[in-house]
This record gives C-alpha cells, sequence and structure tokens, in this order.
C-alpha cells in the first residue's frame, strides 16, 4: 500500500495550479511516477517553477540547480526532500 | 511583383470567432474564459496551449482555424504585426517580481514567443517577423509577404495582426499565396478587416 501523505496531495495540488496543468487532477498523478520525460512531461522552464516552488511554499533554497533532477524525479523523492529541508 | 490571394481568413474579436465572413463560434464572457472556450471548440489536445500567455493562445487559436482544413509545407512564413506588443504578459512578471518571478511568465516576455508557439505546433522551419506598428497596417504585411514569395523564401505566408491590451483583442489572420481566390490588395485586406459580420 503506498503511503500518501498531506504532503503528497498537497504538492500534487500546487504543481498542477503552478504549472498549469488544465484537465488533470490530484488522482491522476502517481506518487513515484516521473514527472519529466515520459511521465507528466514537465519541460525545463517548469522545473524552474518548482524551482520557485519549493522557496515560496518550503522555504528551501535550492543553491545546486543540478540536484533538481533528482530531487524533481517524483513525487516521493520531492516529498522526502522536502521533510528533511523544510524551514516553513 | 507577385500577385497574392487569401486563401482562408479568420477574425477573432468582441467574443467572436469568425471564419471566411462567418460566425462559427461565439461566447459572451471575459478573455480568459473566452480563450479556453474556444481551445474546448477546437476539439484538440494540446496541453501545451494552457500553459502559453494570453497573446500566444490567440494566435494559436487562430492559426489552428484558419490551417485546419489547408496543407501547409514547413517553409510556410509567419509574418506578423500589433500594437501592444507583449504588454499584457510584461505586466503579469512585472507582478510577480514583486513576489517570486515566475520563469513561466518570463518567458512570453517577447512578441514573437507566439510565432514559435505556431511553428512548434505545424513543425514550420520558415522565415518569421513580428512588427509594432501603431495601428492595422495592411501594407506593410503585403509587402513583406510578397517579398518572400518572390525570393522563393516561401510558397504560403501566415499573416495576421494579432493585438491585446487591457483585456481586449484584436486579431485577424490570413492565409497568403500566389494561388488565390481572392486577391489580397490592401484594400481588400483592410475592407476584410475593417467590417462588422453582425
Amino acid at each position: 500500500m503506498p503511503i500518501m501523505t498531506d504532503l503528497h496531495t498537497e504538492l500534487k495540488a500546487s504543481i498542477i495550479e503552478q504549472l498549469n496543468l488544465e484537465d488533470m487532477e490530484v488522482s491522476d498523478i502517481e506518487n513515484d511516477e516521473p514527472l519529466f520525460g515520459d511521465g507528466l512531461g514537465l519541460d525545463s522552464i517548469d522545473a524552474l517553477e518548482l524551482i520557485v516552488l519549493l522557496e515560496k511554499d518550503y522555504g528551501i533554497k535550492l543553491t545546486d540547480p543540478k540536484k533538481g533532477r533528482e530531487i524533481f524525479e517524483s513525487i516521493n523523492k520531492m516529498a522526502d526532500f522536502i521533510e528533511a529541508n523544510r524551514t516553513k | 511583383m507577385a500577385n497574392l490571394g487569401v486563401e482562408h481568413w479568420v477574425r477573432i474579436k468582441n467574443e467572436r470567432i469568425i471564419l471566411d465572413g462567418e460566425v462559427i463560434f461565439s461566447s459572451e464572457v471575459d478573455i480568459a474564459r473566452f480563450l479556453k472556450a474556444s481551445f474546448k471548440f477546437l476539439n484538440i489536445k494540446y496541453p501545451k496551449f494552457h500553459k502559453m500567455d494570453r497573446l500566444s493562445k490567440l494566435g494559436f487559436i487562430a492559426s489552428e482555424i484558419v490551417l485546419k482544413n489547408n496543407n501547409i509545407d514547413e517553409e510556410t512564413a509567419l509574418v506578423f504585426s500589433n500594437n501592444s506588443s507583449s504588454l499584457d504578459s510584461d505586466q503579469n512578471y512585472q507582478e510577480s517580481v514583486k513576489d517570486f518571478p515566475s520563469p513561466s511568465l518570463f518567458v512570453y516576455t517577447l512578441p514573437n514567443i507566439v510565432l514559435g508557439e505556431i511553428s512548434i505546433r505545424h513543425q514550420l522551419k520558415s522565415e518569421n517577423v513580428f512588427f509594432i506598428e501603431d495601428e492595422f497596417n495592411a501594407n506593410l504585411l503585403i509587402d513583406y509577404s510578397k517579398q518572400l514569395i518572390e525570393s522563393k523564401k516561401a510558397n504560403k505566408v501566415l499573416c495576421a495582426w494579432l493585438n491585446l491590451h487591457n483585456d481586449e483583442y484584436d486579431v485577424f489572420l490570413w492565409l497568403s499565396s500566389e494561388s488565390h481566390k481572392k486577391e489580397a490588395s490592401e484594400e481588400q485586406i483592410r475592407k476584410i478587416y475593417d467590417a462588422d459580420y453582425d
């Protein structure tokens, strides 16, 4: 049974809103689904928006954008990173 | 000089879409809802549409309608113009700067981004240009198109006046080529632009 926390749901809702993923609902995004490439099909501008989202909502400043590749791999990875580093 | 004709044209203004003189869609709502409803009317799947700025959405919808039943090749050129440049997106971006600058708004702070969006959608690898003019200047668009066709840089040209300012949109887009049904003289083009279509 996959672990689904409030943070996972909150993240999915934020991503849908922030990245204008019209016609998509929270339940459409799997926790371990790749966000880029074949998964949600996000692009490089979306990656920058996710960096902004981390800072705005969770007070995490990503100094090395290259780390994004790992952090933004899936909702699970993002949630783990946020839990470990959030300042708000 | 080449004698250019209009294959098809579209007007988007006052909550209506007119194709070749006939109203094909209308929805008396604000611009955001109008764009959404127009996209739904097109009945296509293209998630990227929802990420575009409003100027690009207008250009996308207009070109989609005109090119729907038209065969164009990758050399089809784009010659666009307007008065307000990308001011609508510039202002939105400026607003976001007060909080967190938005990368996705920033990428639309140029008027010619819409040309890129249309080129990606229709896989064009052609000449394109976006003029900023005080008002609709048919002569400029016609002359530039003629030059492109005469110099063999394009067989067809998608011309447009694509303006958006203070939520008011004024779009006139037409497909121009040498094989014509209707001569695209400055007077003819001006007449289509000025008509009310009530």
